[in-house]
């Protein structure tokens, strides 16, 4: 038995030590190698929720396929935005979740990965005698549908910003309005020098998403190259969102925003420190109730918890689950839970000692009568984190607010059973075997 | 020993006191349902130079008519004295509104206007939330149920014990959620996804110190310490009093300090908590294994059973 706990204790004081080592900070970073992950509503930042619109995809892809496309086209807007660390997720079937730690505003953020960007042009409307039609105003109507041309392999393509080989932003030297210019890929350049030479001297519209940009008079045959200039002022973040758009390709089905949400940097982290220090302040005082009303066995428990608070720590770290400050109030929750697991054990000692057991004997029966309600309370705890955590993948928003609860809470009553039934025990065990406390009255008991 | 069970009675005609102030003040206050369940925007205005305390109300009532020509008569409109700033909340509106407004604003006002957007949620997402919450609340409970019909089922008819664990959560919950129309009502304070969060962990603890008890009247019974149901289930409720109590009083210590001290987001998160421990001990220790006794007693349809007052055979004494 003594050699067994022993081993036991070898093995805490092994695990306690890596558990420590995983959370030495080892550079800047909050806590460990890689740090705490810590939630938006901590570090500040934006985050988007976004529907897509599946019934307009293209038939022959699967709507995983289409999604899947999207993500990683949002993706490559994401990063040209600047932003460090951006998560991007599918949610369900069709939502999507962006979300841009450090974003202040979100507007701009929003129309730049939400937008289609679907580029194409059209070329003018004529009357039966090759006459362009004309509306109210005297301007020319163009098609409804984009321009097509032959493709290389003979068949009839539209041409559209998917033969985009590349798009920058430029300022036109004349008028010094921002400009995009762009480059076709071989594709493109094959079509574009047919409709363009077919539209010599006339206009040819450039359209995004089906809204007129821009129509120049076509000057000359044009293969490879190209610009968009805005017919109205723009301002430059405008032009630079469209060469982003292009870039990254238009998306393969509409999105919708609908939903966003968006936390202060410096309200996050006042929020933090507050709770923390908050936290403190309450641990520190349930520790001083432990120690004054357990004795002992109080004394253990809280050596216990300590223990328990670095491996929690370590966990978090080493799973870089994400800490939102509901997760943090759960894992504070949990902590209390692993107070009750002691309270539960440590009250059923005093009633052995109370029926007159021997020290030794009243820790074992304390632990084996206790196991059965820590066991039963701790498994509706984990039915409701369940519950929960389904709960906060399927509601998408304030998602990480629930989940976050629900999973540092799952994982903190997980632990609490660990050091309360092995950690707890073991170290009264030795006190015991070695006959360091055999009085009652290190119980907390008055003879 | 304290007669627990003896009082239960008093304990039923108190909790039932509560439940009717709850049910009364959902039914007239109702709940303030937040952004996540109505769907909406809400919109941090911010002027520069910023906005005195002394211009506030006109800046508010000046605000408030923009809005109302701007197509949202609806919106919602408080100043922030922390952030000297505006807080709206009002119908979904588009990014692109958004910069209209901001124009609008600038001239109207002629200071300079920053409009973010803390939190957008679209009609859809917020009803399909709110379902969510409320099937989830139901899973838990029926979740919980079966376990403890499980873990009881050496017990005779274990469905009772899981019933009345599952009526103390309910009592649990109800209470709270009244207490929060009536905050909404008081305080304007509003019903979000953390608020279903809070409860759903409520629901945890609730069951919890439950078990505890209903675990010691199981072992109780299993050594037969009276023949008598009502004495067993007092013993074991007093015999888990100072857990009860001590756990209770930990549990609380820490949630105090956050409630006090803690950050402003989570302010009404930890009341909910807080509510929960308090209520939560109540109810197990007063209600749920008295539920228990008057059913096992064979007088659950006896008025005698629920009332103080009320006529009814003499019962043992447990002294």
């Amino acid at each position: 038995m003594n050699r067994k706990n022993i081993g036991l204790l070898i093995l805490i004081l092994a695990l306690f030590g890596s558990a420590l080592w995983s959370i030495v900070p080892f550079n800047t970073k909050l806590l460990g190698p890689n740090g705490l992950t810590l939630g938006l509503d901590l570090k500040g930042g934006g985050q988007l929720l976004y529907e897509a619109n599946l019934s307009q995809k293209d038939p022959s892809v699967t709507d995983t396929e289409a999604m899947s496309a999207v993500v990683e086209k949002i993706q490559r807007r994401v990063n040209e935005f600047g932003t460090t660390e951006p998560v991007i997720q599918r949610q369900g079937t069709d939502r999507i979740l962006v979300q841009l730690p450090g974003v202040k505003n979100t507007s701009e953020a929003i129309s730049l990965i939400g937008k289609t960007a679907l580029l194409d042009f059209r070329e003018q409307k004529l009357d039966e005698n090759g006459q362009p039609v004309l509306d109210a105003e005297g301007k020319p109507e163009f098609k409804d549908e984009p321009a097509k041309a032959t493709s290389r392999e003979g068949r009839e393509e539209e041409l559209t910003g998917k033969y985009l080989k590349s798009a920058r932003t430029d300022v036109d030297p004349y008028t010094a309005r921002p400009l995009v210019a762009f480059e076709w890929d071989k594709e493109g350049a094959y079509l574009f020098e047919q409709i363009t030479g077919r539209n010599v001297g006339k206009q040819l519209a450039i359209y995004l998403d089906d809204e007129l940009i821009s129509a120049p008079v076509v000057q000359e045959v044009i293969r490879d190259r190209g610009q968009i200039d805005f017919s109205g002022p723009t301002p430059l973040e405008e032009a630079e969102s469209l060469a982003i758009q292009l870039n990254s390709g238009a998306l393969d089905v509409p999105l919708t925003i609908i939903g966003q949400e968006s936390v202060d940097p410096t309200l996050g982290a006042d929020s933090i420190q507050k709770s923390l220090q908050a936290a403190i302040i309450g641990i520190i005082l349930l520790l001083l109730f432990m120690l004054l009303y357990y004795r002992l066995p109080g004394l253990i428990a809280c050596i216990s918890l300590g223990i328990y608070g670095v491996f929690l720590l370590a966990i978090f770290s080493i799973t870089s689950i994400t800490l939102t400050l509901s997760g943090i109030a759960g894992a504070i929750l949990s902590l209390g839970m692993a107070v009750d697991a002691n309270v539960l054990i440590f009250e059923r000692m005093k009633e052995e000692l109370r029926a007159g057991r021997t020290v030794g004997a009243a820790v074992e029966a304390g632990f084996n009568r206790a196991w059965t309600a820590i066991r039963d309370s701790n498994i509706t705890t984990f039915i409701a984190c369940v519950v929960l955590i389904w709960l906060g993948t399927s509601s998408a928003f304030h998602a990480s607010m629930v989940s976050g609860f629900a999973i540092t809470l799952l994982i903190g009553v997980a632990l609490s059973m660990f050091t309360a039934i092995v950690i707890t025990r073991t170290f009264l065990r030795l006190i015991v075997a070695k006959r360091l406390m055999t009085k009652p009255s290190a119980f907390g008991m008055s003879q | 020993m304290i007669d627990f069970v003896g009082k239960k009675q008093w304990f039923f005609l108190i909790s039932a006191i509560a439940i009717i102030v709850a049910i009364i003040s959902l039914a007239v206050f109702k709940l303030q349902p937040g952004i996540d369940f109505t769907g909406g925007t809400s919109m941090a205005i911010k002027f520069t130079p910023q906005v005195e305390q002394n211009e506030a109300v006109e800046f508010q009532s000046q605000l408030r008519e923009e809005m109302s020509s701007f197509g949202h008569p609806e919106a919602i409109i408080q100043f922030r004295k922390e952030s000297r700033d505006f807080f709206t909340r009002m119908k979904l509106v588009s990014p692109e509104e958004v910069n209209e407004l901001t124009d609008v604003l600038e001239s109207t006002f002629d200071r300079d206007v920053e409009i973010s957007v803390p939190l957008e949620v679209s009609p859809i997402i917020a009803a399909k939330t709110a379902g969510n919450a409320g099937i989830a609340i139901i899973i838990a409970a029926v979740a919980m149920l079966l376990y403890i019909v499980w873990a009881f089922r050496r017990m005779p008819k274990p469905f009772r014990w899981g019933t009345c664990a599952v009526i103390a959560l309910a009592h649990d919950v109800l209470i709270i959620v009244g207490i929060f129309s009536i905050l909404g009502w008081l305080a304007g304070v509003e019903v979000d996804a953390l608020f279903i969060t809070g409860l759903l962990a409520v629901v945890g603890y609730s069951i919890n110190n439950t078990v505890v008890i209903f675990d010691r009247i199981r072992e109780n019974m299993s050594r037969s310490i009276s023949p008598d149901f009502a004495i067993t289930v007092n013993s074991s409720i007093v015999e888990t009093l100072g857990r009860s109590l001590n756990t209770a009083l930990t549990t609380l210590f820490v949630l105090l300090a956050l409630f006090l001290f803690g950050g402003a987001t989570i302010h009404y998160f930890v009341l909910i908590l807080l509510l929960g421990v308090i209520i939560g001990t109540y109810s197990s220790i007063c209600i749920s294994s008295q539920l228990l006794v008057v059913w096992e007693s064979g007088k659950w349809g006896r008025l005698s059973s629920w009332l103080p007052f009320a006529k009814r055979p003499a019962e043992k004494s447990l002294k």
